[in-house]
């Protein structure tokens, strides 16, 4: 029998960066918030604390700070019909566990969308024609637009302490920052990072090409700062133990450094860690949620009873709630018809490593988000048409995580193992470079999200199961960036150099690690038909429920995708706490 | 490496502090807590705590094959590999105790699927092993570790290319866990057992925890000047 908790005005699924922020802002309307976090709490000081976060093998090898398969996971396969496998192990993607969510253990690249990405399918239609989109493409608009979202992302960066150099300042192109990106209200509140040697050559070496390098918007801090909520950041020391670890420093913008010392001294939030959420539970007449049912520490079963749920999980476990609370219709990519999974997309990206056998690279000096950026062949700057793809990548030299046992970079055909391998080694380390491309991925009518039907977790729930495959317009997209790619890494005129760019027999790998940026499957837009939210990210079907992250995203963005989430974020609050609490009900009408 | 440019208070705070740091062990009862003051062991005086004697000279007859002594740097065996090899089979890894264990199991799945056995790493390395010195004694009428350089090399990539199958384990599985789990080891922090006196972090010029270069970004193109220091406060 299931224990019932005391009512509560609301309660918050997950303590990551999303559901951080809406303790903040809800708390401050005076409402009783409860977080629930599935995993550990987690907080610098003992968690991330010198020197034990030094320590490769047990962080980014063994991956102690993410999701265990073994308590969850989904399963994955290539085409509908196929049967699906489990995710056994951590490779292609490492969801995070515990408060702080993967915000903790992010490399801090921050970026706002294009305006155009915003509002991509329309954008694609009046520029380029409606023929130019691909049978089974099922792209589509966020429904909200970039000049409405503005102020939301400039009080993100201000929230989070980001070192950029901005390049449009209200419409007036800047020296130094990105000059095709959005507007900007605000410059950005820390001035660039530091460059290291391999930011330094790409930069002067994308100039003298005509590009447009800029430094690459960075949650490291440049300088010590305070943000809006007195929170404090200390300068990053370059530690080069940032993406899978959390910062012994105090410098990489996370949950724990920028919001939750703030939101816990609230007495009118609370948080209970090691409390997974079932499902969300719902009125009789399915319309309202009315509370959620969870496990606790103990392995008891609790009955949380609330007027308002926000989900605020990693964006594949924000979808399997919805699936196993039966909240929206499922998405069939049969019929086409229902919303719950539907355009699950990921990111498309390729590199080139450059070896320099002269050069000191000293890659074990580095934050996670230190450098340098070209944007002229971005989603706004493709001519679709006369490219024959949709979709656009920035490009980038980063110098992070040079720990030997994953950062061993060696020339084609360098032995694996033996004496040869030893000298290769020592030949080679810290005299490498990289130069990225990372780039959107549209969506398409095969490629969703449903539930398992083989496959259970401990709690005997189906696991979700995750349809997804590399697509032509997506590989003809790597496919020119990897043209650019091999141009500038020539011009730098390496001893040596490899690329590694998908190409048509490319198929859904899951064991290297390619990015953590799951997105789709909640997606906002303009109708309930073709989304699962609506344009303030509510549940079009269940009101009291809000869906954050970057599930709502209809089609994945050229770039990471925090800063868009933390912009939504602010976005749905301001909409919560303006429009819904007065007057509880759709914010929009269907 | 010059002792001036060293951080007095640094090294003060690294040693004071932390004398005793405990590493990750789960539900084997082995400690891997280790002091700074306590040197590592001699590999030859090191009593595995889950190999039996002729896997661990399996092992041991492996790992030199896989990073020799010979040449410039240390290979596995001064690095202590096999030590580090033989905790991780009584840790997490070893056990597979974060991974997704639950069937049905589908082993002939294309390998873009990942790991899709239901054998644990160690046993995978018990049954890899076994096999291996059945397939030596058969072909080459000797145990592994009785083998010369050559013939070895030529095994160990005989596995690594599938080129050998057994019936009760993958060999080639088999391969890349013994390679995954020995560069680790060569690698990563002493306090895992391997990387002895941090020697394969110096032959490369990897600073090991040090994590504070602030002074150090902004001077491109010369080579990192200290040497390395390890999670105990040992330096190199």
């Amino acid at each position: 029998m299931a224990k019932t908790n005391p009512h509560i005005d609301v309660v918050l699924i997950g303590l990551g960066w999303t559901n951080s922020i809406m303790g903040m802002e809800l708390t401050e309307e005076g409402l009783d918030v409860l977080a629930l976090e599935r995993g550990p709490d987690r907080d610098t000081v003992p968690d991330f604390a010198y020197p034990k976060m030094a320590d490769e093998l047990t962080y980014g090898v063994r991956y102690q700070l993410m999701q265990r398969p073994a308590k969850s996971t989904l399963t994955v396969r290539h085409n509908v019909g196929d049967t699906a496998l489990p995710y056994r192990s951590l490779g292609s993607f490492l969801p995070g566990n515990g408060v702080g969510g993967a915000g903790a253990h992010w490399n801090g690249h921050t970026w706002r969308p294009q305006p155009q990405e915003l509002r991509l399918k329309s954008y694609v239609e009046e520029n380029f024609g409606s023929d130019i989109i691909p049978e089974g493409m099922t792209i589509q608009d966020f429904g909200v637009s970039y000049d409405e979202l503005e102020p939301y992302f400039d009080f993100f960066e201000k929230v989070a302490g980001i070192a950029g150099k901005a390049g449009n300042l209200n419409g007036e192109l800047q020296a130094g920052g990105n000059p095709f990106e959005g507007w900007r209200s605000d410059e950005y509140p820390l001035p660039p990072m530091a460059r290291t040697l391999n930011d330094t050559m790409f930069h002067d070496m994308a100039a003298e090409q005509g590009l447009h390098p800029f430094p690459l918007p960075a949650a490291n801090a440049s300088q010590a700062y305070t943000n809006p909520y007195g929170m404090q950041l200390a300068p990053c020391n370059y530690c080069g133990f940032c993406e899978r670890y959390g910062c012994l420093n105090y410098s990489k913008a996370s949950p724990q450094t920028c919001v939750l010392g703030a939101l816990k001294r609230r007495e009118n939030f609370t948080y209970r860690t090691n409390c997974e959420v079932m499902k969300v539970n719902l009125a009789s007449d399915g319309k309202t949620a009315t509370g959620v049912t969870y496990i606790d520490e103990h392995g008891e079963e609790v009955i949380q009873p609330a007027d308002l749920v926000i989900m605020g999980a990693y964006a594949l476990h924000n979808v399997h709630l919805l699936l196993l609370s039966g909240i929206g219709q499922p998405y069939d990519p049969v019929s086409g018809k229902g919303v719950v999974g539907k355009n699950y997309a990921y990111q498309m990206s390729g590199g080139a490593v450059l070896h320099f056998r002269d050069k000191e690279f000293n890659p074990f000096i580095g934050a996670g988000a230190n450098g340098e950026v070209v944007n002229d062949f971005g989603v706004e700057q493709i001519d679709f048409g006369r490219e024959g793809f949709i979709g656009g990548s920035y490009l980038n030299a980063a110098m992070t995580n040079g720990q030997p046992i994953r950062n061993m970079p060696l020339p084609a055909g360098s032995p694996n193992w033996g004496a040869d391998w030893k000298q290769a080694v020592q030949e080679n380390y810290g005299h490498a470079m990289t130069i990225g491309s990372h780039g959107s991925n549209m969506a398409y009518r095969d490629c969703y999200l449903d539930l398992d039907p083989n496959y259970t977790d401990d709690h005997g729930r189906p696991l979700m199961r995750m349809t997804f495959d590399w697509k032509d317009n997506d590989v003809r997209m790597t496919q020119f960036m990897k043209q650019k790619i091999e141009t500038l890494s020539q011009a730098l005129r390496p001893d040596d150099y490899r690329l590694s760019f998908k190409d048509f027999d490319s198929h859904y790998d899951v064991r290297p690690y390619q990015t953590t940026h799951n997105v789709g499957g909640a997606i906002m837009g303009t109708d309930p038909s073709s989304s699962v939210l609506n344009r303030y990210l509510q549940s079009w079907d269940v009101h009291n429920v809000f869906v954050m992250g970057a599930s709502a995203f209809p089609q994945n963005l050229q770039y990471n995708p925090t800063g868009l989430v933390g912009g939504l974020t602010y976005w749905a609050a301001k909409a919560i706490r303006e429009q819904y609490l007065p007057n509880p009900g759709p914010l929009v009408q269907a | 490496m010059s002792g001036k440019l060293e951080n007095a208070s640094r090294r003060g705070f690294i040693k004071g502090s932390l004398m005793m740091i405990p590493a990750v062990s789960v539900g084997s009862g082995v400690s891997l807590t280790v002091s700074a003051d306590v040197p590592p062991p001699n590999l030859s005086d090191y009593q595995p705590i889950f190999f039996d004697a002729d896997e661990w000279r399996f092992i041991i007859a492996a790992c030199d094959r896989l990073i020799p002594s010979d040449g410039a740097g240390p290979g596995a065996l001064e690095g202590n590999v096999p030590i580090f090899i033989d905790r991780q089979m009584e840790d997490k890894f070893g056990h597979a105790t974060d991974w997704y264990m639950k069937g049905p199991f589908h082993e002939d799945a294309s390998p873009l699927f990942g790991y899709q056995s239901p054998l644990a790493p160690r046993d995978v390395y018990r049954k890899g092993i076994a096999a291996t010195r059945r397939y030596c004694q058969q072909t080459h009428g000797k145990d592994f570790s009785e083998l010369d350089e050559k013939t070895r090399d030529r095994v160990l990539t005989q596995l690594e290319s599938g080129e050998i199958a057994f019936d009760d384990v993958s060999a080639s599985q088999f391969f890349d866990f013994l390679l995954q789990n020995t560069k680790e080891g060569y690698f990563a922090d002493p306090i895992h057992g391997g990387n002895k006196h941090m020697t394969a972090w110096k032959f490369i010029g990897f600073p090991g925890a040090r994590a504070s270069y602030r002074e150090w970004v902004d001077q491109h193109d010369k080579a990192y000047p200290l040497g390395p220091v390890s999670l105990t406060g040992e330096r190199g």
